[in-house]
């Protein structure tokens, strides 16, 4: 497809490593917090091609993996009621909670239906109208603004056997606590260009102003990526940290207003709990009160003990602190198939993609 | 999850939907993120909804990385 195709340019990609390669020979760390790129590193093989003192480290950019137990809980107790449909998108319903997952659940019965868009959500309220639909709402502020939509056109439709579980998260909190947490030393950040198409690149520029940290927004094509890990380590070399948009082709400075409005319309800030990360400020979105009729949290049902298997180091790989290599259980009892922590089960998660591209 | 495919509106049926070509593939998405595409314009695509539009004026964008590059 134009615009995407020549991005892939085998020798364009091999200049940009070589030009890298004459910038420093300083350890740099870079890192990704969207499980798109995390993919894309890993399927074009970038992370094995970069030369050796540039590190990429994974954050908290797969929303699956980002989700803490006590929400697949959640979601879990509400496939448990008699007349609910759970819509959700694939990945979900593989993720274990304390001792069920949805794949379990509507394997005993429990109606779970795997959707690729939300407005499939709204279709299947309005085919089953006694039923009750329950949309499992995960996501970063790319998603957020299809949520919205799908929120408003219920209302205008009167649809009222739709339900919204809002278990999305906001991107700049959780840089912002990351870096505040001072964990992991981090040079760089490879800001998430389809999030950007939404936010645009100025609620980034706390990154550069009170971290003092390189910052590029960056496309999803191997010299997308390649290009802005050229640019971030050019920032660290010159000690002039600022946001960086290489991927202006789809963001805008300014973001989508339309979509940040609808955003804002619907849903109001609130605290929320990452996996392996903790509640974080302001970091997710619930609906607003007008909206309280269709919030799933509404429904009263038992919500399950978190119980976690305390070998797994799903927490500790999202927040860059460990790689999968180090957990105990990775590629031993915990592999696609037998999925133990949310990080290999989702194809976004960093031990799925370590498990499928690692030579390791 | 964040993933978002390029597609080129090839025809615009009203203001919430438009048929996109994706490769060889034609769908219905929804633009009411974007309500001022026009038809041939190229948009990326996600869960269904077009969520930005390509710039085409920033479509020099990898003459820019060759020059930059190669200088």
């Amino acid at each position: 497809m134009k615009y995407f195709d020549e991005y892939r340019d085998k020798r364009l990609c091999q200049s940009i490593i070589e030009r890298m390669k004459e910038l420093t020979t300083e350890d740099i760390n870079i890192m990704e917090v969207c499980g798109t790129h995390t993919m894309s590193i890993f399927r074009s093989g970038i992370k094995d091609l970069l030369p050796e003192n540039i590190h990429l480290i994974s954050g908290p950019g797969c929303p699956v993996c980002v989700t803490p137990i006590s929400d697949i809980n959640h979601m879990i107790a509400l496939a448990r009621m008699d007349r609910a449909i759970i819509a959700t998108f694939g990945d979900m319903i593989n993720v274990p909670g304390s001792s069920s997952s949805l794949k379990r659940e509507k394997a005993d019965g429990a109606d779970v239906r795997v959707i690729y868009s939300p407005l499939q959500a709204l279709e299947i309220a309005r085919e089953f109208p006694q039923r009750q639909i329950i949309l499992v709402g995960i996501g970063f502020e790319t998603t957020i603004p299809l949520l919205a939509s799908i929120v408003l056109e219920a209302k205008k439709k009167a649809i009222t056997n739709f339900y919204l579980l809002s278990l999305t998260k906001l991107m700049p909190p959780i840089i912002r606590a990351l870096l505040q947490s001072q964990e992991v030393k981090i040079d760089g950040m490879l800001c998430p260009g389809h999030v950007s198409t939404i936010i645009g690149a100025k609620p980034y520029q706390f990154i550069p102003d009170c971290y003092h940290i390189a910052c590029v927004i960056a496309g999803f094509e191997p010299i997308d990526i390649l290009i802005a890990i050229y640019h971030l380590i050019l920032q660290k070399i010159k000690g002039i940290p600022q946001v960086e948009n290489k991927y202006r082709r789809a963001v805008r400075e300014e973001g989508n207003l339309i979509a940040l409005n609808l955003i804002t319309q619907v849903f109001s800030t609130v605290d929320s709990e990452w996996r392996g990360i903790g509640i974080v400020a302001d970091s997710g979105l619930d609906l607003k009160s007008e909206y309280s009729d269709l919030n799933a949290r509404n429904f009263l049902v038992k919500v399950e003990t978190t119980k976690e298997n305390n070998q797994c180091r799903c927490g500790d790989v999202l927040r860059g602190v460990a790689t999968p290599l180090q957990c105990p259980l990775f590629q031993k009892l915990c592999t696609p198939e037998h999925p133990v922590g949310a990080c290999m089960v989702s194809s976004e998660g960093v031990c799925a993609a370590y498990y499928k591209y690692s030579s390791v | 999850m964040c993933l978002a495919i390029p597609g080129k509106i090839i025809k615009k049926i009203n203001c919430e939907e438009a048929e996109v070509l994706l490769g060889n593939i034609k769908k219905s998405v929804r633009i009411d993120l974007l309500p001022e595409i026009e038809e041939g314009d190229y948009v990326l695509i996600h869960a269904g909804y077009a969520i930005t539009k390509i710039n085409s004026r920033e479509a020099n964008e990898i003459n820019q990385i060759w020059e930059e590059i190669q200088s």
